[in-house]
């Protein structure tokens, strides 16, 4: 989900996509970024699936330019959710986009500009992308990915200390999960009739949501790491 | 003399037959007691039901004077018993078996003791090995000594020399006799063989289909007042066909080495005039007891015979 | 008493047959083992289904010793009930075959103590053949595979769902499951024995226990509602599965497992209290029956 976020970030710098009243916006979003060649993130991971019955997660997160990101979990068994199966970072990265100013919009108390991109490309797993921009302190802080493969995904950011690199303390990253049915007679359950038979409604929603406590940034992060 | 045993009115009721019917008996201490009767005749059950292992339908049993029904522990503490075959732990060796049983019998026995037991059967030098290996002969030995660790004053022993071969029949009546006059216990020992019984037992039953006939002192019961003879003559052949010809004779009946038959005491004379007179010599005449007699004719029912009254 | 139980337990340790399930059980464990390590990933893949589309998982953290435990003991604690059966559905039967029960029973010692005795031997037998399967499915796992946060995966009425059990929330489940297994499989212990006695070879009732366990676990994975609603709260196999209970984790709201947590005690104690009122049901039948027998043997 990292990924998706900084792939719509990395879609903002692209100058030439972007429409001339949004473009000195995105710049100076682009330009916070800028000062970051890379950096690691160490955080937990809260992971909200209905299936999945995990507690919190210790995560670090590994960035490099252009485009490396990594998430990994520092111990233990963890399900990292995958970004989108069909992203590609460099195929992306080389597709054109058609900017529309979609006007703005509230995120809480805040007033946000809006962006919707489109793919020139017909074959291009992306659908639609919306982006919203905190115009006052220039940040990202949500965005809206439509794919023809995996749904939508959605990302929402929120800043703290290190709001100066446009990094954000605080990401939630909503996206569609398959169902999860084991084969039956498989396991042998334990199965404890007096389970109250109330359903409990069916999402097919995933929320994973990360908190970032420290970043280290530019202080070098190795290659294999990405691997 | 003191009545070791006693049993009043023992029935057992099976589904569809009644396997001891109404039996009374009783065994004094000391006896060498003989309990005679054919195969199925109810000896085992009736057995059984003296150590426990069958619960009777009705009836009493008072040994050593108590009710087994109300003292079957203290009772059994002091019982020694094989049942058939002395069958014991193949998989264990003949020292463990004896210790097992000791232990269960309450015994206190160290390893001492279980070598002595061992040495006086004889199996001193094989106590380690496993009863498995044992001859049919071994194992009666240590069933023997099984029976007779925990040093009980009764030994009740049902069928003992079934499946022996005619060494171990004798060394069981060896046993049996040591055991009366040399260790003074109280044996009770079925058998379907007479003169295994006759050889060993002061006193006996003989019972059949679950009843009671006779009881008393083997002595006694054997006393012919009938008698069935054994002759073997210069010619058998001819003496039979003679003899059949004969009123006053019974139950003829011809054998390899010899005839059998029946005849009432006072017409022996009258045989061995006859056969002279045949000119027929006689080699051996021996008289055989009724009782056998009648215990041939359970086999045979053709030769039936009354049983003696006691 | 004490010294009857040992000579059941000196009996059974001479026996071949007993070493024999430890043999199975060790050889059962190393397959297992073997087979994990050389792909494990393959089985992950088939529990995970597709959740491997929208999440990666670090595979190798998540088979270790102790979800390496749990599936051993998912497999074994359907087949230990033949070990059990093995010795305790021979206990009587077995020296009927032998002989050695009448002379047993001519003994100055009670029937009920017998059948007392020759219970906690079975029950003994069952718990070290538990402590066997402790030491070659959890610990040796342990050693091989190495101990991190254990993934459960389980069907709960119409959902599946994975659970994750933290690395230091888990051995006291072990132990707590092992606990569960050793009075699940001494109702197996004392079924066979009450089968014991009614028969004269350890064929009858070794088979016998076996086709009671399969049938009613069969009949108890049915899944027909009439049948899960009627029949299955009847049949004792229902509640032999019950340790798992322990590995069920309770979770908060956000559906995050509570450490040291247990989704449904209450069941689980159920289970366990029915489970022990058939041990004596069926001990107090054998009891009864054993007394009034005749030893024809």
């Amino acid at each position: 989900m990292l990924r998706t976020f900084f792939l719509s970030c990395l879609l903002l710098f692209s100058k030439s996509m972007l429409a001339q009243d949004i473009k000195g916006l995105i710049t100076k979003v682009r330009q916070k970024i800028e000062k970051v060649n890379d950096y690691e993130a160490s955080g937990k991971m809260k992971t909200n699936v209905a299936f999945l019955k995990v507690p919190l997660a210790d995560v670090n997160v590994y960035f490099k330019k252009p485009n490396k990101l990594k998430l990994k979990s520092t111990k233990g068994v963890s399900f990292i959710p995958k970004g989108a199966v069909s992203f590609n970072i460099n195929n992306l990265l080389s597709e054109d986009f058609s900017i529309i100013d979609a006007g703005t919009d509230k995120i809480g108390n805040t007033l946000v500009r809006v962006a919707k991109l489109l793919p020139n490309d017909d074959n291009s797993d992306v659908v639609l992308s919306t982006i919203y921009i905190d115009p006052v302190n220039n940040l990202l802080l949500k965005s809206k990915t439509t794919t023809k493969e995996s749904g939508t995904y959605e990302l929402l950011l929120s800043y703290g200390k290190y709001s100066e690199y446009g990094l954000p303390d605080k990401v939630v990253f909503s996206f569609n999960t398959k169902d999860y049915k084991l084969p039956k007679g498989i396991t042998f359950d334990f199965e404890t009739s007096s389970d109250n038979k109330a359903k409990t409604i069916k999402s097919n929603k995933g929320v994973a949501e990360l908190l970032f406590s420290q970043y280290k940034i530019n202080q070098g992060v190795a290659e294999s790491i990405f691997k | 003399m003191q009545t070791i045993l006693e049993v009043k009115n023992l029935t057992k009721h099976y589904k569809q037959h009644t396997a001891v019917n109404e039996l009374s008996f009783h065994v004094n201490q000391g006896d060498v007691y003989g309990f005679l009767g054919q195969n199925g005749a109810g000896k085992s059950t009736t057995i059984r039901m003296l150590l426990s292992l069958i619960q009777p339908t009705s009836g009493e049993i008072y040994i050593f004077g108590n009710d087994l029904n109300t003292h079957r522990n203290e009772i059994l503490q002091n019982i020694g018993a094989i049942i058939e075959r002395p069958d014991l732990y193949k998989y264990l060796s003949a020292y463990d078996n004896l210790s097992i049983f000791a232990k269960i019998s309450n015994m206190k026995a160290d390893r001492k003791k279980i070598m002595e037991e061992l040495d006086r059967v004889g199996l001193a030098d094989r106590y380690n090995s496993k009863v498995n290996t044992f001859s049919q002969g071994m194992k009666q030995r240590l069933g023997i000594a099984v029976a007779l660790i925990h040093n009980p004053s009764l030994i009740i022993l049902d069928e003992p020399t079934n499946g022996l071969d005619p060494q171990g029949i004798a060394d069981m009546r060896k046993l049996i006799l040591s055991l009366s006059y040399e260790m003074n216990k109280t044996v009770m020992v079925s058998s379907h063989l007479l003169s295994e019984i006759e050889l060993i037992a002061n006193r006996m039953i003989v019972i059949d289909k679950g009843k009671k006939i006779v009881e008393g002192s083997v002595r006694e019961l054997l006393d012919p007042s009938k008698t069935s003879l054994q002759i073997d003559t210069t010619d058998n052949d001819l003496a039979f066909v003679t003899l059949q010809n004969t009123n006053w004779t019974g139950s003829l009946v011809r054998k390899a080495d010899r005839i059998e038959l029946q005849i009432s005491k006072s017409d022996i004379p009258l045989l061995v005039k006859h056969l002279t007179e045949s000119n027929i010599g006689i080699h051996a005449l021996q008289p055989r007891h009724s009782l056998e007699a009648y215990f041939l004719s359970l086999t045979n029912p053709e030769n039936h015979v009354e049983p003696v009254a006691n | 008493m004490w010294s009857l139980l040992q000579i059941e337990l000196f009996k059974i340790s001479k026996r071949p047959r007993t070493y024999l399930s430890f043999a199975a059980i060790t050889a059962i464990v190393l397959i297992f083992q073997l087979a994990f390590k050389a792909d494990g990933k393959s089985y992950m893949d088939l529990m995970l289904q597709n959740v491997q589309d929208n999440f990666e998982l670090n595979k190798e953290n998540a088979i270790n010793g102790y979800f390496m435990c749990y599936i051993i003991l998912n497999t074994l604690l359907v087949q230990i009930p033949i070990l059990v059966a093995l010795i305790a559905g021979d206990a009587i039967s077995g020296e009927a075959n032998m002989g050695t029960l009448r002379l047993m029973l001519t003994k100055p010692i009670s029937r009920s103590q017998i059948i007392l005795s020759k219970f906690i031997a079975s029950f003994i037998y069952t718990i070290l053949l538990l402590v066997w399967m402790a030491v070659m499915a959890l610990f040796l796992s342990i050693l091989i595979f190495g101990m991190d946060d254990m993934l459960i995966f389980r069907v709960k009425g119409e959902e599946s769902q994975i659970l994750q059990i933290l690395k230091d929330d888990v051995i006291w489940r072990y132990f707590a499951a092992f606990g569960y297994a050793a009075i699940a499989l001494t109702v197996i212990a004392a079924l066979a024995l009450l089968l014991s006695v009614f028969a004269e070879n350890s064929i009858g009732p070794i088979i016998t226990t076996v086709c009671i366990v399969i049938i009613f676990t069969i009949v108890s994975n049915l899944n027909v509602p009439v049948i899960d609603k009627n029949v299955k709260p009847w049949l004792f196999t229902s509640y032999l599965v019950g340790w798992k209970g322990f590995f069920y984790i309770g979770t908060n709201t956000e559906g995050q497992p509570i450490p040291g947590s247990i989704e449904n005690w209450p069941a689980i104690r159920n289970s366990l209290f029915i489970l022990i009122a058939h041990i004596f049901l069926l001990l107090g039948i054998t009891i009864a029956v054993f007394r009034k027998k005749d030893i024809l043997s």
